[in-house]
């Protein structure tokens, strides 16, 4: 049997969230700024799964898809988004994107 | 008690780490997509070795196989080049990094401390099938699951919306 204390699920998904939010502070690249955002969303569900594991309840994995599903939501429409803004400005710079309302 | 699985535990998780350092630090965006399927996989290992294997088959079929491939195409239809390598390069030099990263370390030793100091002292043992999921999916989770369809659909209609518009004048 296996005994991985649950601190140690807890951290790791404390330590992909942290790398999540650095990802997204340290890039420019719109693209990437996404890949953060799943990362991000990765480590609150090991979180999710750790605890719900450690007191042997479904409950963790069920918020896991429903952060799944939350995802796929997300990246799809962000990617729509992000592929007509490359096509109008020609660029993937964070920067660039203050003047969408033009 | 280091069991096989307790090894497997922390040889996956270090794995999905130094996979997910390198996929936000990557100057090629395709480098980093394929570092994060090492990421994903990796937590896959680890979801299963916490005794999840519906959440571990899950995360291979939908995060590695779905979303990222969903990343890789609209990676391959930018065209991006060596043009593009040399501005990450210099958007990524010098100290644009070193602050967000060292907030972020703070902010995770703090998160660290707080668990380690906390009173969570269970350990992950149980093992939860694919059956007790899907009973509470669809018995206590019920309106979940029907607002994640409609959550689903408008991401559907969103996506095809902003997509076609393009191609008007």
């Amino acid at each position: 049997m296996n005994a991985v204390p649950m601190s140690h699920g807890l951290i790791l998904g404390g330590i992909l969230f942290a790398l999540g939010v650095a990802g997204l502070l340290m890039r420019r690249n719109l693209l990437l700024i996404l890949v953060s955002i799943e990362v991000m969303l990765n480590g609150a569900g090991v979180a999710f799964v750790a605890a719900g594991s450690c007191w042997a309840q479904p409950d963790g994995q069920i918020m896991f898809l429903f952060i799944l599903a939350a995802a796929a939501a997300e990246v799809s429409v962000a990617l729509a988004l992000l592929v007509r803004f490359y096509r109008m400005r020609g660029t993937l710079d964070a920067d660039a994107v203050r003047g969408l309302g033009e | 008690m280091s069991g096989p699985m307790e090894a497997a535990f922390y040889v996956a998780a270090v794995v999905a780490v130094v996979s997910t350092i390198l996929a936000i630090t990557r100057l090629v965006a395709v480098h980093a997509l394929l570092y994060l399927i090492v990421s994903f996989l990796g937590v896959a290992v680890v979801f299963y070795t916490m005794g999840a294997p519906l959440v571990a088959t899950l995360e291979v079929i939908i995060y590695a196989g779905a979303i990222l491939v969903l990343f890789l195409f609209v990676v391959m239809m930018m065209n991006l080049g060596t043009r593009d390598r040399e501005r990450e390069r210099q958007w990524l030099s010098g100290a644009a990094w070193l602050g967000p990263a060292l907030l972020s370390a703070i902010l995770l030793a703090e998160v660290i401390y707080l668990i380690v100091s906390g009173a969570t002292s269970g350990a992950v043992a149980a093992n939860i099938g694919s059956k007790d999921v899907a009973l509470a999916l669809y018995g206590p989770y019920m309106i979940g699951v029907e607002l994640a369809s409609m959550l689903l659909l408008g991401a559907v209609v969103g996506a095809t919306h902003l997509s076609k518009a393009e191609a008007r004048p």
